[in-house]
Order: structure tokens, then sequence, then C-alpha cells
């Protein structure tokens, strides 16, 4: 490990991520209008565990995720678009991130997050009824950071979730959908969050989990599909949460994180050689910090905030 | 050559039918966190989108500049939301509208907001939608053959309109062009525990098992064909050790001597529930062992064990666990 720690080329990627608004002539950044919000989440996270938060204003920060408030209590992509339950996770996680939860009306927020149980346990989305094992994970997420999860039924929301397991262990959007890596993750945290691991089978699971690593030492998102970043996030943060990380091997997969960064202008990419972008910068920084890389915050594998940042939340402190 | 497509674009401030319409920029706050670099025409058509949205003018010509918006922007939610906000108002046909999200899904078949707009307009039109739907789906499915929102998509018309009849067929087909295609196995095993017409997952194991035999024999590599064939045992380990065709799938594939991880894994889960291996088991595995593993041990589960820690070295861990968590074995 200790030859690896200067292959990380932590202040680059710092740069890279507060200068993103300086590039112009850039499709992704016009594409990405609607979801600030989750771009200034994925941005800030990467910042805090990197120890560079101080490069960015806080009172700046805060005052445009407030902006972005609706009157429904509900958070959007950006100021004057439509709230969405994605959006507002990231503007609390965002401002957990800064210890500024109180500035939230928290019955407010949790009310429009709760409205969105359907009568089965699992959420939609928004008010157009989208419904995915993903925003019950981000219900739970939510509500729990907020200490307001008495205001759903919990029982309901596990039983829907886990109605989406599969035979081989994992996890799909609905009932019968294929197995995936970001569903995956989805449901397992959602378990770990309301204490419900028990329904997971944890050898199958980790087994189907530890397959997801191929050669080059990357991990893939299902059987025979290309190894990529970002599911360096949701295959590892899974195994953690179920105890059984140290099935894949961690060194190989150490080296292929570091092979997807840019070094000269920081940031990093699904795959060596690929184009850099926020998205996967959060989730190869997040990826070595659930492997322990040295000099990084560690991360929270459920909450997928930094750990200081759940214990002051859990534990006051 | 930019500047064709430019030319035959003209400015919505330059049209006759927007000359009352005021553009509203977008407003980014303060000091924006990731702040965004926008483009012109991008620009223009936003600020003119925000001026209908707030105003809530539901128009046609709101409509038509919702499909100038789309395609420039798919993944913006409120752009779509309002668009479902206009054809509710105008009554619009939804049978034209599922042409324009068909053209939108060529291009962009992996963007949420499509298939969410695209099930609103199912929903809407009931099971007339169904066949539509599937064709829909397969012609997305034949571009990448594991999007997941289109299998999402299939799934959710199967059970709510209906249509059931041919999808084992559709399904065997996609095998056949890719044997490898996890989704297409997840989706055989989504219609034998539910299609109404083919009687659950005991009235097809034994054809079923015939069928992933023979794919597995031919890529024994595959890693989806052996999760299918314990898929087809869920829940009744008895059925899976007493099947003749598991066992010799598997002493098939050890024989062949190559590609054998997932043989071996059949074998210990075997193993561990009971099974007792016959003597062209034993020799099969023991043909695998190479002096460079050690000594060969007297019990068949941990020898394959190690085997596998061997030729499996990226998941040596976990084999290791396996070994540990053996049964002990009743000399
Ligand atoms: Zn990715």
């Amino acid at each position: 490990m200790e030859d690896l720690v200067r292959e990380l080329a932590v202040d680059k990627h710092a740069r890279y991520i507060v200068s993103v608004e300086k590039r112009k002539d850039d499709f992704e950044s016009v594409v990405m209008e609607h979801l600030r919000m989750s771009g200034a989440y994925w941005g800030l996270t990467t910042l805090d565990i990197l120890g560079k938060l101080d490069m960015v204003d806080p009172d700046e920060v805060i005052s445009w995720v407030m902006s972005c408030q609706h009157e429904s209590g509900g958070f959007a992509g950006n100021i004057g678009h439509d709230p969405h339950i994605l959006y507002t996770l990231s503007a609390v996680q965002v401002l957990a991130l800064f210890n500024k939860l109180d500035v939230l009306d928290i019955d407010k927020v949790s009310n429009y997050v709760a409205g969105l149980q359907n009568e089965d346990g699992s959420f939609s989305g928004d008010m157009w009824g989208e419904i995915d094992t993903r925003f019950s994970y981000i219900a739970l997420n939510c509500l729990s950071l907020l200490h307001r999860l008495d205001k759903i039924n919990v029982e309901k929301a596990v039983k829907y979730i886990v109605s989406c397991k599969n035979v081989d262990g994992g996890f799909g959007c609905t009932p019968g959908a294929e197995s995936h890596a970001g569903q995956i993750f989805c449901c397992i945290a959602a378990l770990a969050i309301t204490g419900s691991l028990h329904h997971v089978d944890k050898d199958l699971l980790g087994w189907w989990l530890c397959e997801r690593q191929v050669k080059s030492g990357g991990l893939n998102g299902r059987p025979e599909k290309l190894p990529d970043v970002c599911y360096s996030w949701w295959v590892l943060s899974s195994l953690i949460m179920i105890d059984r990380v140290h099935w894949i091997d961690k060194k190989k997969l150490i080296k292929f994180i570091l092979d997807c960064q840019d070094k000269e202008n920081g940031g990093i990419s699904d795959r060596p050689d690929d184009a850099v972008d926020v998205f996967h910068t959060y989730f190869g920084v997040a990826g070595l910090s659930l492997l322990e890389f040295p000099g990084l915050k560690p991360i929270d594998p459920a909450y997928a905030l930094p750990v200081d940042v759940v214990n002051r939340i859990f534990f006051g402190r | 050559m930019e500047s064709d497509k430019e030319q035959m674009r003209i400015p919505i401030s330059q049209r006759k039918d927007w000359s009352d319409m005021v553009p509203i920029p977008q407003d980014d706050g303060p000091n924006p966190v990731v702040p965004i670099a926008y483009k012109e025409d991008f620009a223009e058509v936003m600020d003119y989108f925000r001026a209908v949205y707030f105003a809530d003018e539901r128009s046609l010509r709101s409509l038509q500049l919702t499909s100038e918006a789309i395609p420039l922007n798919p993944g913006n939610y409120t752009i779509w939301h309002f668009r479902r906000l206009i054809l509710e108002s105008l009554n619009a046909d939804l049978h034209e509208e599922l042409d324009f999200v068909e053209q939108i899904a060529m291009s962009n078949s992996k963007n949420y907001q499509i298939w969410h707009h695209r099930r609103w307009l199912a929903e809407k039109l009931g099971p007339v939608a169904a066949s539509k739907e599937l064709e829909f789906t397969k012609k997305i499915l034949s571009i990448d053959a594991k999007n997941y929102h289109a299998w999402s998509h299939r799934q959710w018309v199967l059970v709510a309109l209906g249509g059931w009849e041919h999808e084992l067929d559709y399904c065997q087909n996609l095998l056949e062009d890719d044997i490898f295609n996890n989704s297409a196995w997840n989706q055989r095993y989504f219609i034998i525990t539910r299609s109404p017409f083919l009687g659950g997952i005991e009235a097809m194991r034994d054809s079923e098992v015939s069928y992933t035999v023979e794919a597995i024999i031919a890529n024994p590599e595959n890693e989806s064909p052996w999760r299918y064939l314990r898929g087809l045992y869920k829940g009744d380990t008895q059925s899976l050790l007493s099947e003749p065709q598991v066992s010799s799938v598997c002493l098939k594939v050890l024989r062949a001597k190559c590609n054998h991880v997932f043989a071996l894994n059949l074998l210990l889960d075997l193993l561990c529930h009971g099974f007792q291996a016959n003597n062209e088991v034993k020799d099969a595995v023991e043909a695998l062992w190479n002096s460079d593993f050690g000594l060969l041990d007297l019990d068949l589960a941990k020898s394959i064990c190690s085997i596998l820690e061997h030729v499996d070295p990226i998941r040596a861990n976990y084999w290791a666990w396996r070994k540990s968590k053996l049964p002990v074995q009743a000399v």
C-alpha cells in the first residue's frame, strides 16, 4: 500500500472538482443543469474525503441548496426545477457535510419523502409515480438522517425490498428484474439502515458480488459486462455491509481505480483512458476510501457520507 | 459544415408565434457550486421553456417547444413532466406520442425519464398497448440486448398488460444470438416462474434442465446457466441432489479439463449438501490436481477448494473461506 499512496493525485482531483465550472463548451456540463444538486453532492463529498472541503465557501453552497427547495418540502436538481426524491437526499447529504441540517424545516422535508411511499411499501421518485428500489433506499437514508423513520411504514418498505430479491442472492429494481450491482447496493444499504440484513443470504450474495471482479482487477455490475469505476462503490459497499469484502482482491482493485485517473488535469474516469467526470471521480475516491486507502477520510457504506458526518448525526459528536 | 445545421434552425426569438413571450434565463443563485457552461441554442430553448412553464401555458406551441427541448436534454425531468401536463390538458393523441418517444429513445435508451414517460403512456392506453410496447422494447433490445430499462419496462408490460404468449420463444431467440446474455437468462426465469401459460417452475423443470445443461456444455465458463440451473431447484435441494443430469454435467465439464471453476463450485455445493460422489467424479477431480497444489487431500470437498484457490486466485480468500466452512467429514 505504501508505494501506492503517492499514486493518488489528491490535489489535482480537488482542483478538478472546484474548476469544473471553468471548462466551457462542455456537453456534460450542459446536460448536468437539471441534476446539479447531485453534482454538488458528488463533488463536495469527494472534497471532504480528500480533506479539502475548505476549498469551498459553506455559506454560498447552503444558500444555493436552500434556494432549490420547493414549497412541497422536496428539493429540485436546480433552482426553478421540479422536486424529486433523488435531489432531496442529495440536498440533505450536502447540508449534513457542513453540519447544517438545522437550517431545514425537518418535518416539511420528511413529510415530502414520507408522502412518496406507496401502499405496497415501495417508493415513487416524484408525483408521477416511477417506482424503483433506488427510491426505497433514498427515502430510508434521507428519513434516517433526519431522525424521522417513524413517519413511514418501515416494515412494508422492507417487505417490498425483500420481494425484489432474486435466486442468485442479488436484487433488481422491481420484483423479478435482473440483479444489478447498483440496485443491490440500494437494497442492501436500505436493509442495513433499517436493521434488516437478516433477510439477505450473505454467502450467496457475497459470491455473486465477488464474481464481479474481472482479470484487470476492476468490478462489473452484471455478468459479462465491462468493469467500471462506479461499480467499485456499489459492489464494495455491499460487500462491506454483509462482511464479505475480503473475498475480492483489494490490491488489484486499487490498482484499477488508480489507472483510471487523469494524472495531468485531475478527475477519474469509468475505465482507463476514458474521459473523466465528477460522477466517476466521486465513485473512484469513495471506493478507495472503502478500501482504506491511506490519507482518505473513511466513508460510511450505507449512508454514503464520511463516517465522522454520520457519527455526528447519530451520536452527536 | 456545422453552420448548415445552424441555419436550418430559426431562433425562437425570431419566430412570429413567439413574439409575445419573454424568455426567462436560468437563475443559478449567488455563486453556483457546479456552474454549467451553457450552449447558445440550448440556452434559448430553455429560456422559452421556463417562460411557458412558469406561465403554465399548456398550448400546442408549448408542446412543440418541449419537442424541441427534449432532444437537447432528454434527462431533464421537468420538461417531461410539463409535457405530460400539456398532453393531458390538450387531450392529445397518445398513439402519436408513442412515436415521439420512440424517436427520442433510439438515441437515448438509457435515460430514466424516457422510460418513465413511456410507462405513463402505456398505462393510459391500457391492454391495447401491450403488443406495441413489446415491439418497442424488442427494437431497443435489438440494439442493446442488456438494456436494463427496456427489460424492466418489458416485464412491467407482461405483468400489467399481458402478452406472455410468445415470450419464451423471444427469449430463446435472444439466447441463440448470445448465450452469455444474463438479462435474457433472467427473463427466462421470469417467464417460467410467472407466465400464466406454462404451469410454473416444476412443470417446466425437466425441459429447462436439459436446455441449460446443453448451454453449459457448449460454454462452461458462462456464469448465467450455472446460476439458472440452481434457480430451477430453488427451495428444493433434495431434487438438485438426486437429478442425475446435474452431477453428470459437472463430470462432463471436469473431464474436458478447461473452464471448470463453475463445475467445481456446483460440485462443492452438492457435496456440502450430502451428495455422495462416485469414483468417476473423484477421478475427474484428481485428474485436475497439480503437484504445485501440495499433497492431494483425502477429503474430496477440501481438494476442490484447494484447486479453486489456485485456478481462481483473484477470489482465493473466498475459496479458502469455503474450505474453512466444510462440514467435518465422517470417516
Ligand atoms: Zn460508471
